[in-house]
């Protein structure tokens, strides 16, 4: 393990997500629902130097073990992101994020004239396609800018 | 063909289509014999959008199929206008009826009411979404006039907003058809219905000039376009006079070219058209009774 692997993987126990393209660091966490609001410990790296990336991003949080599910929505704005399970500061899983068929109640639809931006009972639904997403109600395709479009 | 809700052409096989094409064949060649076939049953009819020929057709299929209908009127004079949501009215009125119709204007909605309700929900049009069973009549139409495979068609108008050319697109990538669209460049097939013909295998053959491509047409529909999409009433006109035809211009055309229009027309479409043999849009809407009934027919029998 390098001494950088060791330096983002140094919590105790939780979820360290790394690879997440540089300045998409909030962007993830707001598709995974995490605000601050629920109590957990959050650390960010942002634009770190990386090999691969150039600048990278990195997330850690603490006390807590995101599912793979949860983590594939990750894979729209962050499709080279590693997910690394930490348990007693040793990582215990390492993950890729894969593209998930569909994603519900995370992206708004670009259509303005969309049902689903109207004020209905309804959670936004996208069918994930080789690029972009499709609104599974519209059928409008998003393709650029993903991140604008994550509900917040 | 069991279908619950019929919300967009996208989910109807070659299969499905020529079911209720036959079925309307049948109707149209005796239609008494269906007279009483769905005693008692009431179609509801939800339009959040003013309506003519789509919400009369229904009527007089439900009617001649022995039911009948109930309506929710006007916007104004619903429960809408108090601020009801669609969720909620579809959920109320479909313990009224055994199926129902709906147009509205967001892009979306027939897909979003139809997971509320328990009867059948048949889409007659949301917004530049979808209006399916424009085009199940326009497909029989062409049936009868022209068969529908080996054909060379050409869509014209406002292909960007034209909800019966996004339908009536992907329905034709069923069937041996070679599909040409013309229109200006401002409104030219959006993103979506470019990648469900991409996906099927079509080739998309666009054209800002008719002419170019009149003479090979086995049908040309033509679609209105709308003052409203443009920024100001000259470049409306400018544009818009591009994309008119009359019976001058027809004699290029091969002599058995299928005309059609879903109607209302303004003047895309001169009247002296009307008298040349090309000329199919009356026809083309008065299929919507028998192709209707043939629909609710089918979808009435599912739940029985």
């Amino acid at each position: 393990m390098t001494d950088r692997e060791l330096r983002v993987s140094k919590i105790e126990n939780g979820t360290v997500i790394d690879h997440i393209p540089g300045g998409q660091a909030l962007n993830v966490l707001a598709i995974l629902g995490i605000d601050g609001m629920s109590g957990e410990v959050v650390s960010i790296g942002m634009n770190v130097p990386s090999d691969r990336l150039g600048r990278k991003d990195v997330v850690k949080v603490e006390d807590r073990e995101l599912s793979q599910s949860e983590l594939d929505v990750l894979s729209l704005i962050a499709p080279a992101a590693t997910i690394n399970i930490i348990r007693g500061y040793e990582v215990a899983e390492k993950h890729l994020v894969e593209r998930p068929s569909e994603v519900s109640g995370i992206l708004q639809c670009s259509n303005h004239n969309c049902i689903t931006v109207d004020n209905e009972p309804v959670t936004s639904r996208f069918e994930v396609l080789d690029e972009g997403v499709r609104c599974v109600y519209c059928d409008t395709i998003i393709r650029d800018d993903l991140a604008a479009h994550i509900l917040v | 063909m069991r279908h619950d809700h019929i919300t967009s052409t996208k989910q109807l096989s070659r299969g499905d289509i020529e079911a209720i094409l036959d079925r309307a064949g049948e109707i149209a060649a005796d239609p008494l014999r269906f007279a009483d076939r769905h005693e008692d049953a009431l179609l509801g009819l939800l339009f959040f959008e003013p309506s003519t020929r789509t919400k009369m057709s229904f009527s007089a299929a439900i009617k001649r199929l022995g039911g009948d209908i109930v309506d929710m009127g006007p916007v104004d004079s619903s429960s809408v206008k108090k601020g009801e949501s669609l969720a909620d009215t579809v959920r109320v009125v479909e313990g009224y009826a055994d199926a129902l119709v709906m147009r509205h204007p967001s892009e979306g909605s027939a897909q979003m009411a139809s997971e509320y309700v328990d009867v059948p929900l048949i889409n007659a049009g949301d917004g530049a979404g979808q209006h399916p069973t424009q085009t199940l009549l326009d497909l029989y139409t062409i049936r009868e006039s022209a068969g529908l495979d080996g054909l060379t068609v050409g869509i014209m108008g406002d292909l960007k907003y034209g909800r019966t050319v996004h339908s009536l697109a992907q329905a034709l990538t069923n069937f041996e058809a070679s599909q040409h669209f013309i229109s200006p460049e401002s409104l030219k097939l959006p993103r979506n219905v470019r990648y469900d013909l991409h996906e099927e295998g079509s080739s998309i053959k666009e054209h800002t000039d008719l002419q170019e491509i009149l003479p090979s047409l086995d049908v040309l529909y033509v679609t209105r376009i709308q003052k409203e999409r443009f920024p100001d009433e000259s470049e409306y006109r400018a544009v818009a006079g591009e994309y008119q035809i009359d019976a001058d211009l027809l004699s290029a055309a091969k002599d058995d070219l299928t005309v059609m229009h879903p109607l209302p027309r303004v003047d895309e479409i001169a009247y002296d058209v009307d008298e040349t043999d090309h000329a199919q849009y009356f026809e083309q809407a008065h299929n919507g009774v028998p192709v209707r009934m043939a629909l609710l027919d089918t979808l009435l029998e599912g739940q029985a």
